[in-house]
């Protein structure tokens, strides 16, 4: 009997929503290929999350050595539950923990592996054939698995519906016992510093992205700043970008000039030297829009763009231009949502 | 102390790509450069061995092209660089990658660290990297924002990686391969002597008989690349004071269910 796996990540306990899009990827193939859906889950509270998962199997294991989901002994244990049950496919989020565990464990089965997968199609010979961006999203690479290995995806971000959550599932729960002893992991976690609450930029389904225009604000810098621009750019984001972003449930981006001008942290850049994003709504305040900047947000389904320079490359990538002064457009676009939030 | 690096030369960041009939890639005028990323491995690798009193090397997989990455690497002040080149890696996937560079680093010996970049934009994935790692039984760590400790004496090292939803700090056994993101470091611009030097040296190239290896069959076929269909329609400007934008705006958003 084969099967489709689903890896699902946790972070503390709880499924990261990326892996609600690889339960949803799974649901389709397994619906064509008529074989059953099995979700893998490991580390602390997987039992308790496995039996709410959308899946015919939950195969778990809560052994304290996939605490915190290290690489090897999830690779180990995936390595071994491929062996034994022979999966048509294995699925996973392409977050980096993702990433790292079909490599390792792709490496150790055989098995062939394509990341950064969207448009999956079975194809006759049971292969699975996938559309991936390379060279910074610039050009789109159609690949496909070889027949007689297991087809092992890392699935791009948002690029598949999410499955629908089920309270009270009943999912079956398997328990499987790890492969590695706490003495053969050459890694140890020694410090968890945890950034939930915060939207994170890969799960966002709405993006408020600052650049070098952030540094235009008419706000004042008290005389002891060290950086005009840098403090108006920090001040920008704070008290005019961050409120839309919280009217929106939105995560807050920035292009490469804003980060390398010191206006933000780097966690928040997006383009080719940060993240790759694809919300279903980018709003871009003050980015010209290098080629760059576009490889990162290309994909948004729907893009804005807010810049006082009607000729900025942005305005030919985005769906609709406000051209002004962002520092009095978005503050504008907040009254106006927070009046319709306050009247719906 | 001996620091590896892998890098490549990839097309300038700011080139148009096109793909022709053959389904070669092509960026028209731009220049060659080096890997994105790998901008932030060579200068941790070049400060890691300057620290310790060791040697960076830079090594590179694939055919000439790759010299101007190793090249740029030599003028940061890598100690050393290398090319693994052969005909028969046309067609090589991840796992024939990772076996060359595996091979690479076991016959160099007394490696103790292998840094990447967090990808090469190119194939646009980090697997070959992840899977040089599993070859050679060495541990992996992807997204190193910070080296916090490197004791090669003791044989270990401590680091700060960045997830998405937060951070880790870990201690790993020595030898291990970790991947780095932009944030760990400035990366320094050449010196004059160093282009000088780098221009002039000349960088040995292995074949894989040299490493005694032969690949194993891809599993991974490439079939198309072609060019994203592209926009053609512009923007839709929305005129008018601030609050007339910010109006229409939400009207259209509403409109198109985003809202």
């Amino acid at each position: 009997m084969s099967a489709v796996f689903v890896w699902v990540e946790t972070v503390a306990g709880a499924v990261v929503p990326l892996s609600q899009e690889a339960l949803g990827a799974g649901a389709a193939l397994t619906a064509e290929l008529q074989v059953p859906l099995v979700a893998l889950v490991f580390g602390e509270n997987a039992a308790a999350v496995a039996s709410d998962l959308a899946a015919d199997e939950a195969l778990v294991c809560e052994d304290e050595t996939l605490t915190g989901l290290r690489l090897e002994p999830c690779a180990a244990l995936l390595a071994k539950l491929v062996r034994e049950r022979q999966p048509h496919a294995v699925l996973a989020p392409g977050t980096i923990r993702g990433r790292e565990l079909l490599a390792f464990s792709a490496a150790d089965v055989g098995a062939s592996l394509q990341t950064e997968a969207g448009d999956i199609v079975l194809q006759s010979d049971g292969t699975l054939q996938v559309e991936r961006p390379v060279y910074a999203g610039k050009l789109t690479l159609t690949a496909s698995g070889s027949s007689g290995s297991a087809q092992f995806l890392c699935l791009r971000a948002r690029a598949f519906p999410p499955a629908a959550p089920r309270v009270d599932a009943d999912t079956p729960v398997t328990r499987v016992e790890p492969v590695l002893g706490k003495n053969d992991i050459a890694t140890k976690i020694v410090e968890v510093t945890s950034s939930a609450g915060e939207v994170s930029l890969g799960d966002a389904a709405t993006i408020v992205s600052g650049g070098r225009g952030m540094s235009a604000n008419p706000a004042q810098p008290p005389p002891d700043a060290p950086d005009s621009a840098i403090w108006k750019a920090q001040h920008g984001f704070e008290h005019t970008l961050t409120p839309l972003a919280i009217e929106l449930g939105a995560a807050i981006g920035a292009s490469r000039a804003a980060v390398d001008a010191g206006y933000i942290d780097y966690a928040h850049q997006v383009g080719q030297t940060g993240k790759v994003v694809s919300p279903d709504l980018y709003i871009a305040c003050g980015i010209s829009g290098a080629i760059q900047h576009q490889a990162g947000m290309r994909s948004s389904k729907t893009i804005v763009a807010i810049n006082r320079d009607p000729e900025a490359p942005i305005f030919r990538l985005a769906h609709y231009g406000l051209v002004g002064d962002l520092y009095e457009i978005v503050p504008a676009l907040t009254a106006a949502l927070r009046a319709r939030s306050g009247a719906g | 102390m001996h620091v590896v690096t892998f890098t490549r030369s990839t097309p300038d960041t700011a080139a148009r790509l096109t793909v022709d009939a053959d389904g070669c890639v092509s960026q028209g005028d731009a220049a060659m450069v080096v890997n994105p990323w790998d901008e932030y491995s060579l200068e941790e690798s070049i400060a890691q061995a300057e620290d310790q009193g060791g040697t960076a090397t830079a090594v590179a997989i694939g055919p000439e092209v790759h010299e101007e990455a190793l090249r740029q690497a030599l003028a940061m002040g890598a100690n050393a660089a290398l090319r693994i080149d052969d005909p028969a890696l046309a067609g090589a996937d991840s796992i024939g990658w990772a076996t060359v560079a595996a091979a690479t680093v076991r016959r160099l010996d007394d490696v103790d660290l292998v840094i990447f970049g967090k990808e090469a934009v190119d194939v646009g994935s980090d697997q070959h990297q992840i899977q040089t790692a599993r070859l050679l039984g060495w541990p992996f760590i992807g997204a190193v924002s910070r080296i916090l400790e490197l004791e090669t004496g003791a044989g270990s090292m401590r680091v700060e990686r960045s997830l998405e939803h937060g951070k880790q700090v870990l201690t790993c056994r020595l030898p291990a391969v970790i991947s780095v993101l932009k944030d760990i470091n400035e990366p320094r611009y050449p010196s004059f002597m160093g282009i000088r030097r780098a221009s002039r040296a000349s960088i040995p190239v292995w074949s894989l008989a040299d490493l005694e290896i032969t690949l194993p069959q891809a599993l991974t076929m490439e079939m198309k690349l072609e060019e994203p269909p592209q926009r053609l329609a512009e923007a839709e400007l929305l005129p008018g004071t601030p609050a007339e934008q910010a109006a229409a705006l939400i009207a259209r958003l509403e409109k198109e269910q985003v809202l």
